[in-house]
């Protein structure tokens, strides 16, 4: 059990790596929504075996699960899902200004295009 | 006295959610702000008072004892940032509402600044790992909003990476807090000085240097500050100075605060961090040189002098980390005037590019005074509080046999005073190009269109004075200042005084 939810991270972390290294925005974005859920089973599995629901009861002691990473898991849940409204929100916009979904070059990758005697894009 | 501790976070989120009820009355929500950051600034020197007489002081939230609850920890380091924080927020709102146009006048710019300032105190006072990341994304999250405001194409890019980046970042940190979690079930901060102690050597490394990068990334540390100078002068000028002034702060606290209570000093190696400190200032100061916005040149600066500040704590003496803890404050300050500076250039120019500027040594002398005394301090020229702090660093650099980076320092310091003197000769000694006229005059650059009049010159320039003054008493009053920093650095040095001010054994 342990095992496939460890290997499961490992893929979720390296596809989220993978496209997080992509040049256009909606796969960027994608990636991290990888990452994101790659941490938050990691949290998950801190908290070491599965139990029984630490609400009722005398389950005595090591029959419960740990409450805690559970806890810190939402918290992410919630942080990164508002973050990732906002990602889709920006890359939209940049959307619609630049009628294109890649990343645009910055200040200093035009001046170094520039300097090489190349044409700005 | 324990109610100090929240106050500083509690007071301006409820000020945002008072100030977005409001939107509807731009004046009031101004009034808000800027009492709620008063009472802020307030309440935190209060704290800083209290804590340098009785030492760290602790409070759970919830009366849930520690380890099991959330600790809200108040020791000298804290506290002093904290009410150097509130000072930047106070000092730039003012900035802001003086401004008007652009930020000022976006509804969502106050409760969003009041966000951004809880979250910093939040980072700043919190006791546990846990509730450090919720700060950090507090803050990151209001610091999307604010850096895109205006949404101008240019923005729209700068941002995109700038919150790409800062994710990433954040969920190194959320996997950082699960192995830490793993390896030692807690995550409250004085429980885990304890617990790391007894883990292998292995794993405290690797938790160390993840930690490291973590924070590295938030406080642009060398190989990983290049979104900083690209994002941050696409703001509008308030926004950038309040970034300027206190994010990357917020990264170098948390190095700060678990090299030394975490990790007690072996998490690191000290080689590696004295390289990265001696780089990051090398590369930061020559990435500035050659600049030719003044934005870009000041942002350039900020990785630069957070070199400074990691090669304090590199040292790991009494003298480097007390160097170190008053150069933070230092910098902030002089930063956060710098870069307000630069918005009354940009009010008075239309732009804040090189090329486009001059003469105003003769329009507004009063300019010329507040952009070289805070540039002076920031070279470290003497008798400015640049030169003390430098000079702090520089004999603990000497006394702890770090001769190599001591000399790295020294050059990026005169680099400094040259990248200064490049934006001094063009505002201030050249005589005004035609074009720089014509911008005055309705130019149709993109930053000219969103200026227009400001709202009150004399609050922008009331608050950049301020600072600049703030920044002369920062040298004036060094003798008491670098004691509170030495004791401020004993502290660090001694974990046990904070792991008992939290779990009370």
């Amino acid at each position: 059990m342990t095992v496939a939810l460890a290997l499961t991270v490992g893929v979720l972390y390296a596809v989220g790596t993978w496209l997080l290294l992509q040049r256009t925005l909606s796969r960027i974005i994608l990636g991290l929504a990888m990452l994101t859920h790659g941490a938050n089973l990691l949290l998950l599995l801190a908290g070491g075996r599965a139990g029984r629901p630490p609400l009722t009861g005398d389950a005595g002691a090591g029959g419960y699960a740990d409450p805690l990473p559970q806890a810190l898991a939402l918290t992410a849940v919630v942080i990164t899902f508002g973050t990732t409204v906002f990602l889709l929100a920006l890359a939209y916009r940049s959307f619609a200004v630049t009628s294109s979904d890649e990343v645009q070059d910055d200040v200093e990758d035009r001046r170094v295009t520039r300097l090489g005697g190349g044409e700005e894009p | 006295m324990r109610f100090l501790l929240t106050l500083p976070v509690v007071l301006p989120l409820a000020g945002a959610g008072i100030s977005m009820a409001i939107a509807r009355h731009p004046w009031a929500q101004r009034v808000l702000g800027l009492a709620v950051t008063t009472a802020v600034l307030g309440v935190s020197l209060w704290l800083l008072v209290v804590v340098d007489q009785q030492g760290p002081m602790a409070t759970q939230l919830g009366g849930w004892p520690a380890p099991i609850g959330i600790s809200f920890v108040a020791d000298r380091l804290s506290a002093v940032l904290v009410a150097v924080a509130a000072a930047m927020s106070l000092a730039v709102l003012v900035f802001a509402i003086g401004q008007g146009a652009a930020v000022g006048a976006a509804v969502v710019f106050h409760p969003v600044y009041l966000i951004l300032a809880a979250g910093v105190s939040a980072a700043f006072l919190t006791g546990d790992l846990f509730t450090l990341f919720v700060s950090f994304e507090v803050m990151l999250t209001a610091s999307y909003v604010l850096i895109s405001l205006g949404a101008r194409p240019e923005q729209l890019r700068a941002t995109m990476t700038y919150v790409v980046v800062s994710l990433t970042a954040s969920m190194l940190f959320l996997t950082a807090l699960g192995l830490v979690y793993a390896a030692t079930g807690t995550v409250n901060m004085a429980d885990l000085a304890d617990r790391l102690g007894a883990l292998p050597g292995g794993v405290r490394l690797a938790v160390g240097l993840l930690l490291l990068v973590v924070f590295g990334v938030k406080a642009a540390i060398f190989p990983l500050f290049p979104w900083l100078p690209d994002a941050y002068p696409t703001a509008a000028s308030p926004v950038t100075a309040i970034f300027a002034g206190l994010l990357t702060k917020v990264g170098v606290y948390a190095i700060i605060r678990t090299e030394t209570l975490l990790l007690g000093g072996d998490g690191t190696p000290a080689w590696l961090l004295l390289a990265v400190a001696a780089a990051t200032m090398l590369v930061g100061i020559l990435g500035a040189v050659v600049q030719d916005d003044m934005k870009r040149i000041l942002s350039f600066n900020i990785v630069s002098h957070v070199g400074f500040m990691l090669f304090g704590l590199g040292l790991f003496s009494l003298a480097g980390l007390a160097g170190a803890i008053f150069y933070v404050v230092h910098h902030v300050v002089v930063q956060t005037s710098l870069f307000l500076v630069e918005g009354l250039v940009e009010q008075e120019e239309g732009s804040g590019a090189l090329h486009s500027v001059g003469g105003l040594l003769d329009r507004t002398p009063l300019l010329a005074l507040l952009f070289g005394l805070p540039a002076l301090s920031l070279a470290g020229v003497p008798p400015f509080s640049g030169f003390v702090a430098k000079l702090a660093l520089v004999e603990a650099g000497l006394a702890g046999g770090r001769g190599l980076v001591v000399a790295v320092s020294l050059a990026a310091s005169l680099l400094t005073l040259l990248s200064m003197g490049r934006i001094w000769g063009s505002l201030f000694w050249r005589t005004p190009a035609g074009h720089a006229v014509a911008a005055v005059h309705g130019g149709e650059e993109p930053e000219t269109a969103e200026l227009r009049v400001p709202r009150s010159l004399a609050a922008m320039r009331a608050a950049t004075a301020a600072l600049v003054i703030l920044g002369l008493a920062v040298a004036l009053f060094a003798r008491p200042l670098y004691g509170f920093s030495e004791r401020a650095a004993a502290d660090l040095l001694r974990p046990g005084v904070y792991r008992t001010a939290v779990l009370g054994r």
